[in-house]
């Protein structure tokens, strides 16, 4: 496992939010509100194909239909006052984006931006020998990716959703929908209708991609709502490894974040998923914050196929997400390893689904949850054993840490098992920090903050080792900061 | 007075709801070994709570004076920087943080208040092997979670290891002894040995007189009923052992 230094953890006194920055930078709005010329109007921006627009309206028609018919879900354990949907911008993009023809073109103020996320745009190597893609997307837009070239040479193509679609029309036709369908649920509808970019991945036959692919996700346009989309395709023996990051400034509005991501795994392929979501989580009170409205789906269609998904979940107000897999293909494989952290006034339902349809089909669940402040939280996850699953297997375990006594934590685990020739374990665990340790670590000259942030570490350190290493690293501090006030 | 290192006076405390302390004194000054005995229950672990700052004890009367400090107005990790250090009677279990991780953090955070710099991770384990030696403690308990799944002895020989790594001014161990087979014990012993030197003090509470055979106290109190009813040079423990706890006209927990 990768451990931050000491320096690293002491570093986190005092910090709060550290993303909440607003960048100065002239936007290009649509009016506000939601019509069929919102969509028409975002599709035509795209200049798409004719399908393509086919597809967002019967997505927005199915969109009204529900929202007709009240079915925003209400199911999940979190509360919030209705969202206007008539009350946002559905498009903000920076101004004056041609064509780039080298990265040395994007707007100095987002360069800026990136540069102080700590995600430099530019193809440098970050420690020695080690290369990450990244795809960064500002408000409705990719702004620019790297090492573009590079991949292209392996046949690996990576980058914004809307180039994807200029460039690669029969492979998005042919994968977008197919995991996640629009009428999958109301914001599975919603972002079909109105997906402004988003990432594209695909990894050809037999190849292993070299480096880490990643996207930053930044809102920073006001009253605007984030609509993206992610497709990422193994062809058959190809692996990759993706990451998201994902942060907001600070504002007393909520915002609207509801993405959709499809990954598609065909014969021996592995994709590996691993998502640091620091949202702007609102302020102490409750004010402000991201609505993290998610659909996340993975289709292990081949033999011997791997999903897995690792989530670091600190921010947002509301966090609502189940990144799932479905495992069609005989003896492939899933994975969920999540860490949730509500502190304040957040609130998160998550989890995830595991469908087996396929024979000897594993999937393995390890949650960690950890509530403080009033922050209340969600395990809530589906594990279903189709007829046809002989030999299937899951491992579920459910950990959740209380600090303080205002908090919640909540587990709604369901299980659904058709094939008596399988086997399915749950484990479940509440815990809260105790004092002895607190005192054990503060005797040997530890801060609070710091004896908390280790023992919060130290509690998800099942899931933090799934990370990348250099994103561990950043998980960690995250932790940490996310914790700030959350004791003493 | 300088030449004081600890100085309490008249402690009263309270452990939970219950008054246990009812008014120490005790006098420690640099380079001196006090040995506190006394029957279970009598307020050895309170003492040595109050004097660490552990949660959960009210300090109702009398004062501590640390160095020129004021003790009892410290926070517990300003207290464990200033040099106070406590080897845990019943040592805690934190899992998913390995042992390795854990004390390099410690060391770093008094390090750092004492103005040195941290040490790296190279340096930092090239100092633990050395005091690893002398507790002869077993490599790969480094890589594991702090104390968890470690037997009773190694649990000891943990906190001991500390202790050589943040060479603190005032040691107070609390049944270190406790549970350890003799083996364990001369292991334990040797390595608190190790740090004695004419500045560091300790303060050592046993309930046996046995570890005092390996450790040599220059004082010996004894404690009951929370007050300090007698005190002596190490023959009172030899005292104690023979006549048992009885012979100072307690009888509760005799000898135990
Ligand atoms: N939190 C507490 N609340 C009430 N009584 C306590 C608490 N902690 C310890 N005690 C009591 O205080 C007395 C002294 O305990 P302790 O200091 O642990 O004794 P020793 O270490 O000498 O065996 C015991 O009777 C014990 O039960
Ligand atoms: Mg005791």
């Amino acid at each position: 496992m990768a451990q931050s230094t000491n320096s690293e953890v002491e570093a986190l006194a005092g910090r709060e939010y550290e993303h909440g920055f607003i960048t100065d930078v002239e936007e290009e709005r649509i009016p506000k509100g939601l019509s069929e010329d919102t969509v028409r109007l975002i599709s035509a921006k795209k200049d798409e194909p004719e399908w393509l627009l086919e597809w967002r309206l019967k997505a927005y028609r199915r969109f009204l239909q529900m929202l007709a018919e009240d079915n925003e879900p209400t199911w999940a354990n979190v509360d919030y006052p209705p969202i206007d949907y008539q009350d946002m911008y559905y498009y903000a993009a920076p101004k004056a984006r041609d064509e780039l023809d080298s990265l040395d073109e994007v707007d100095p103020e987002i360069r800026a931006t990136y540069d102080k996320l700590g995600i430099p745009i530019a193809e440098q190597e970050r420690l020695a020998g080690v290369k990450i893609a990244v795809d960064a997307v500002f408000d409705s837009v990719s702004v620019a990716t790297t090492y573009k070239e590079e991949l292209n040479k392996q046949g690996i193509i990576f980058g914004s959703f809307s180039d994807a679609v200029k460039e690669h029309p029969e492979l998005v036709r042919k994968y977008l929908g197919s995991v996640v369908p629009y009428s999958d649920n109301f914001f599975t509808a919603l972002n079909s209708a109105v997906f402004s970019d988003g990432s594209f991945a695909y990894i050809p036959k037999g190849v292993r991609c070299p480096m880490e692919l990643s996207t930053y996700f930044r809102i920073n346009a006001n009253e605007t709502g984030q609509f993206e989309r992610t497709l990422i395709i193994a062809e058959d023996s190809s692996y990759v490894s993706y990451l998201e990051g994902c942060t907001a400034p600070m504002r007393d509005e909520n915002q609207l974040h509801a993405a959709v991501v499809e990954l598609v795994a065909l014969d021996d392929a592995e994709i590996k998923y691993s998502t640091v979501q620091n949202w702007y989580p609102g302020d102490k009170d409750g004010k402000g914050g991201i609505y993290n409205f998610v659909t996340k789906r993975g289709a292990c269609r081949g033999k011997r196929s791997k999903i897995s998904w690792t989530q670091v979940e600190t921010g947002s107000a509301i966090t609502w997400k189940y990144p799932s897999c479905i495992l069609q293909g005989d003896d492939s494989v899933g994975e969920f390893y999540s860490v949730a952290l509500t502190n304040n006034k957040q609130q998160a339902d998550t989890g995830t689904k595991m469908i087996h349809i396929g024979k000897n089909t594993t999937s393995t669940i390890i949650s960690k949850g950890i509530s403080a402040g009033r922050g209340q939280q969600s395990y809530r996850g589906l594990v279903r054993i189709g007829p046809k699953a002989h030999g299937a297997r899951n491992y579920s375990q459910c950990d959740s840490l209380l600090l303080g006594d205002e908090c919640g934590a909540h587990t709604f685990p369901y299980l659904e098992v058709k094939n008596a020739n399988s086997t399915v374990e749950h484990e479940a665990t509440t815990s809260k920090i105790s004092e002895d340790q607190l005192f054990y670590c503060m005797q040997r000259g530890l801060s609070e903050e710091d004896a908390i942030s280790m023992i919060v570490n130290g509690f998800c350190k099942e899931v933090l080792r799934e990370l990348p290493m250099e994103f561990a690293v950043e998980a960690q501090n995250l932790l940490g900061v996310s914790l700030e006030g959350a004791v003493g | 007075m300088g030449d004081t290192l600890l100085e309490i006076q008249n402690l009263h405390a309270r452990a939970g709801d219950a008054q246990i302390l009812n008014g120490i004194d005790l006098t420690i000054r640099p380079g001196e070994v006090h040995a506190i005995m006394g029957p279970n229950g009598s307020g050895k672990s309170t003492l040595a709570g109050v004097l660490s700052g552990r949660p959960g004890y009210t300090v109702t009367d009398g004062s501590v004076r640390f160095e020129e400090k004021n003790l009892l107005e410290l926070e517990a990790e300003e207290r464990a920087r200033e040099g106070i250090f406590l080897a845990f009677q019943y040592p805690v279990e934190i899992p998913g943080v390995t042992n390795n991780y854990f004390l390099k953090a410690s060391v770093n955070a008094i390090r750092e208040h004492r103005g040195e710099e941290s040490l790296d991770a190279i340096d930092f384990l090239s100092m633990a092997k050395e005091k690893m030696a002398i507790v002869e403690m077993p490599k790969d308990l480094m890589a594991r979670s702090v104390n968890e799944g470690f037997s009773g002895g190694e649990k000891k020989r943990n906190e001991v290891l500390q202790m050589l790594l943040l060479e603190p001014k005032l040691a107070i161990l609390d049944e270190t002894d406790s549970g350890l087979d003799i083996d364990a014990l001369r292991v334990v012993a040797s390595g608190v040995n190790a740090l004695r030197d004419e500045n560091r003090s300790m303060l050592v509470i046993t309930h046996y007189q046995r570890l005092l055979d390996y450790i040599v106290p220059d004082y010996v109190h004894v404690l009951a009923e929370g007050r300090i009813q007698r005190s002596g040079g190490k023959e009172l423990a030899h005292e104690l052992e023979a006549k048992g706890y009885g012979w100072l006209g307690l009888d509760e927990g005799a000898s135990a």
